[in-house]
């Protein structure tokens, strides 16, 4: 065994690449309390104080504070960057210096020069002209494709958010490999897979051949990246602090290539632990010292930027990177894969304050263990910063060693990736179906000529029977554009570094998305149990819909609109499957604006469920704003009846509560009241307490 | 059976332990100066809605209640007394966890039959004691409060969980001589297992102007959240008193 593996119990993770078997042969299920965590360290404080007034500074310069206009970032694009070189014990900046943005125009030149102009600063005129005349982009190979049809559904907003202009993201490298295995033994790796390809050279020969090549040429960047730093990454990670700092390498190296809409790390943490127990074993690092590793990691994650428009930031409402860290969830075996790493990540919550990134996600399951619920609810009550996912749904199809990209997509890290789809916006199908292809905005005809509607009131059984064939429609469109979109990016922009860190044979997700769920659920609801009367302009094409009479709503555990609901994502999953998608992706969709709900709302006229032109949707698969009237557990029953199993990228439900709503003190809700009469005061007639309102389950 | 209901919390956390179901029953006989929820005073008003119903609605959604159940609130639950004892036999049946959260007026010695269904199947109450003393109690509610003590007294001698709670309300519920002497009284209760202090607020104000009933504590300001804990460690003084004696004499 290889000395940087001293003490690890052997198992097939040695001969293969293979990182989960190494976890699941090494890692220490923890069951104990957060009692043994470190406070931040005097060098942390200080550098955090650091990143604080830079941000201010950042603030007050607009919101960019610096960025490169001449050099193209590449994995070894730039010398080393830091805060404060002498106290930072994990290192690495995207470009030479920090809250300096980096010139990624792979994606699209346009773009990229659209950023710098909006932030203040002007891309070098010879890089546009490159990236114009010689080298083609992403986008510019999308466009070369797409049909007069396509542009006509992007610009009528009825498909959205396309990774078209940018890079799709949503694709997690293994950063874990880097520090178990070395960079030289994954190049090894990478040459054999070039060497084992079939010989007859089909174009998806070749195209393998080549991208195998690229992989192997970013891997060696990704050595050199470490030199620039000056460390030798050609070999495996020898303690927990050379582990954090490889496997922040992988991941820098990424970011560094790619500006991917969803930039996520994996699923790191049990991982680290395993060197953490050795340290600590051998007496290599005290506590204090891990979580300041971890610490100093962690910060480096907050400040990954990347160069983006105003319009994009208002897309996503911020400027999110969606470094998504999965903590915790159960392991195949039983046994939970919550250890005091997972105890550790959350920890920077409190040693550095709250933030949006990295996006720590507990892969809840009710079987975690009690003490480490109690901590993810104390942290969640101080942080707000903690997201909640379901293991115990997730785990069934993806295994114990999948991860999530961006919010809620899941897969197995290094082992499957995703097309990233945007979405369709099914409520302004619905009134495509209405009109006969006509935009009830614009007034275009954007849909094939089908025959709109003609009566005053709208039937049911008529509407349905015209919904289903324009979702049939728009799923087709839907498909073939995103076909062109994952052709152009691996053609054009390929994550050579990110698959790199991916096994040989990797499984596609072929993501697709739905926008307006609650909107059409409620739509069909009111044409079927009210009377919804049509109100057409002097153009005869419906603008604004009457309701007359109630109608079930969405939102309230009520199976008679829950069940449409559950039937439209059915039957558009149902079209999507029917559409050939790009190198065997699967498809899958996903129900989860979360915040772009707004714009989408903005571009879809009046809907037959009385929601007005440009009001906003609800966000991902939530009920509309107000109609839920029966408390939180019958909203998310409504939400419970989706079914995964169609829309396997994640559907979500943006909840906000007011604190005093979920129980009466922080100390009750983790259920870590103290007794009353602690002080030895005895108390015959049983002892008095804070009431218990139950663990956080 | 079939019971009035104003409405249903499907999320319920704040009465009683865990997450719970919370059903809040139409009408209250009382009048009290500072309830929150004056449209459920009318009787026979809102939904008739089956016990069955209910229950199957917990039960769909049973893996959200895992540490909590089903709380009865009101209005007065006790008003439907016989509704109330239906929808707990029937949760106890299915093992849900009953709570009722009451002012305890309606309990009366004639109803004793009533009142011994209903406790058979009830494993806590939220007794709200919203005065000591009678003639205040009378002021702020228009009833006296024997029928609560004597329904505490009742709810001691079945060995039913009690945990007392509160509103205070600024000038009229917190004044610290009472607070004790509440505490002191409920401190003779075996049953009495927690205390509850609920500050005053007027989110329900805008109820009274809908409904065009005159609001009495015009003017009153709401109870901040640290005031409210004061009061509950006056009240819990006094039963610590109390218990310290009653050891001391054993």
């Amino acid at each position: 065994m290889r000395e940087e593996w001293r003490g690890f119990k052997s198992g097939v993770w040695e001969r293969e690449i293979n990182t989960r078997d190494f976890i699941q042969k090494n890692y220490f299920s923890y069951e104990g309390d957060e009692s043994f965590l470190a406070g931040p360290t005097e060098a942390t404080k200080a550098l955090w104080e650091q990143v604080l007034e830079l941000s201010k500074q950042e603030r007050e310069a607009g919101g960019v504070l610096d960025m490169d206009t001449s050099v193209i970032s590449t994995i070894t694009s730039h010398g080393p960057g830091y805060l404060d070189k002498n106290t930072e014990k994990i290192v690495g900046f995207q470009t030479d210096k920090p809250f300096k943005r980096s010139l990624q125009p792979y994606g699209g030149i346009r773009m990229a020069a659209k950023a710098c102009s909006d932030n203040g600063y002007e891309l070098d005129p010879q890089i546009e002209e490159f990236f114009t005349v010689h080298r083609k982009t992403h986008n510019a190979g999308v466009f070369d494709a797409y049909t007069p049809e396509m542009r006509a559904c992007r610009s009528s907003h009825i498909i959205t958010g396309l990774p078209d202009a940018y890079g799709r993201g949503r694709i997690i490298g293994d950063y874990r490999r880097v520090a178990l295995y070395g960079v030289d033994r994954l190049i090894e790796d990478k040459e054999d897979q070039k060497n084992s390809t079939r010989t007859i050279m089909y174009s998806d020969v070749i195209r393998d051949r080549e991208e195998l090549s690229e992989q192997i040429r970013a891997l060696k960047d990704l050595k050199k990246l470490g030199e620039i730093y000056g460390f030798d990454i050609g070999r495996p990670a020898g303690n927990v602090q050379e582990a954090i700092q490889w496997l922040y390498f992988g991941y820098l190296a990424a970011v560094k290539e790619q500006n991917g809409a969803a930039m996520s790390l994996g699923r790191t943490s049990t991982f680290l632990d395993i060197y953490a127990q050795r340290d600590l074993a051998e007496g290599r690092f005290t506590e204090e010292e891990i979580q300041e590793f971890v610490d100093h990691f962690i910060m480096k994650l907050r400040l990954v930027k990347f160069a983006r428009t105003p319009e994009y930031n208002a897309l996503f409402s911020g400027d999110p990177t969606w470094v998504t860290e999965s903590i915790g969830g159960i392991g195949i075996d039983g046994r939970p894969l919550v250890t005091k790493m997972s105890f550790r990540y959350l920890h920077t919550l409190q040693n550095l304050g709250a933030a949006p990134e990295p996006n720590m996600t507990v892969l809840w399951s009710t079987r975690l263990p009690l003490a480490f619920k109690r901590f993810c609810a104390k942290v969640s009550i101080e942080s707000s910063s903690v997201q909640y996912e379901n293991d115990d749904l997730m785990r069934v199809t993806h295994g114990d060693d999948y991860a999530i990209a961006c919010c809620v997509s899941s897969m197995r890290v290094g082992k499957e990736m995703q097309f990233f789809g945007a979405r369709a916006n099914l409520a302004k199908c619905l009134l495509y179906a209405i009109n006969g292809g006509v935009d009830e905005i614009t007034k275009k005809q954007v849909a094939p000529e089908y025959r709109p509607i003609t009566s005053e009131y709208l039937d049911y059984d008529e509407v349905m029977h015209k919904y289903s064939e324009m979702m049939k429609w728009l799923a087709r469109v839907y498909v073939n554009t995103l076909n062109i979109i994952h052709f152009m990016h691996d053609k054009y922009c390929y994550e050579k570094l990110q698959m790199a860190l991916h096994d040989k044979k990797v499984t596609r997700w072929f993501a697709t998305g739905i926008a307006g769920l609650s909107v059409v659920a409620d739509s069909l609801s009111a044409i079927k149990y009210a009377k919804v009367k049509v109100i057409r302009d002097a153009d005869g094409v419906a603008v604004d819909y009457e309701v007359e009479g109630d109608f079930p709503k969405y939102g309230n555990d009520d199976d008679r609109v829950d069940e449409i609901a559950r039937d439209v994502v059915h039957t558009f999953m149902q079209y999507v499957k029917g559409n050939h998608t790009y190198r065997g992706g699967i498809p899958t969709t996903s129900i989860l604006t979360i915040t772009s709900n707004v714009v989408y709302g903005k571009n879809t006229g009046s809907t037959p469920d009385g929601r007005k032109a440009g009001q906003p949707f609800a966000p991902g698969a939530n009920p509309m704003h107000g109609r839920d009237s029966h408390g939180a557990i019958a909203s998310l029953a409504s939400v419970s009846k989706l079914p995964f199993r169609d829309a396997q990228d994640g559907i979500s439900n943006t909840f906000t509560v007011i604190p005093g709503a979920l129980g009466k003190e922080s100390v009750v809700i983790s259920s870590d009241f103290a007794l009353e009469f602690d002080d030895g005061c005895c108390t015959p007639a049983g002892s008095m307490s804070e009431p218990d309102y139950g663990t956080a389950e | 059976m079939q019971g009035w209901v104003h409405s249903v919390e499907s999320f319920g956390t704040v009465d009683g332990p865990g997450v719970r179901m919370v059903i809040f029953l139409q009408g209250c006989p009382m009048r009290c100066a500072y309830c929150h929820n004056p449209d459920t005073w009318q009787e026979k008003r809102g939904t008739l809605t089956d016990a069955e119903e209910l229950i199957e609605r917990f039960l769909r959604n049973r893996s959200y209640y895992k540490n909590g159940g089903i709380t009865v609130s009101g209005g007065e639950p006790l008003c439907q007394v016989e509704f109330v004892t239906n929808l707990f036999r029937k949760a106890k049946k299915e093992g849900i966890s009953t709570c009722l959260d009451t002012s305890g007026v309606m309990f009366s010695e004639v109803l004793l039959k009533e009142y011994e269904e209903l406790s058979a199947v009830t494993d806590l109450v939220l007794l709200d004691v919203k005065h000591t003393d009678n003639e205040e109690h009378r002021k702020l509610t228009g009833y006296s409060n024997d029928a609560t003590f004597a329904f505490l007294e009742y709810l001691e001698e079945k060995k039913i969980p009690v945990w007392i709670r509160r509103v205070a309300v600024p000038g009229y519920t917190d004044e610290e001589d009472e607070l004790l002497r509440l505490g002191e009284y409920i401190g003779g209760f075996g049953c009495v297992r927690a205390v509850e202090v609920l500050p005053y607020h007027v989110m329900g104000l805008s109820k009274y102007k809908e409904l065009g009933i005159p609001y009495r504590l015009e003017g009153v300001p709401q109870m901040e959240a640290e005031d409210a804990k004061r009061c509950r460690q006056i009240i819990l003084q006094g039963v610590r008193n109390r218990r310290n004696r009653t050891d001391t004499t054993a």
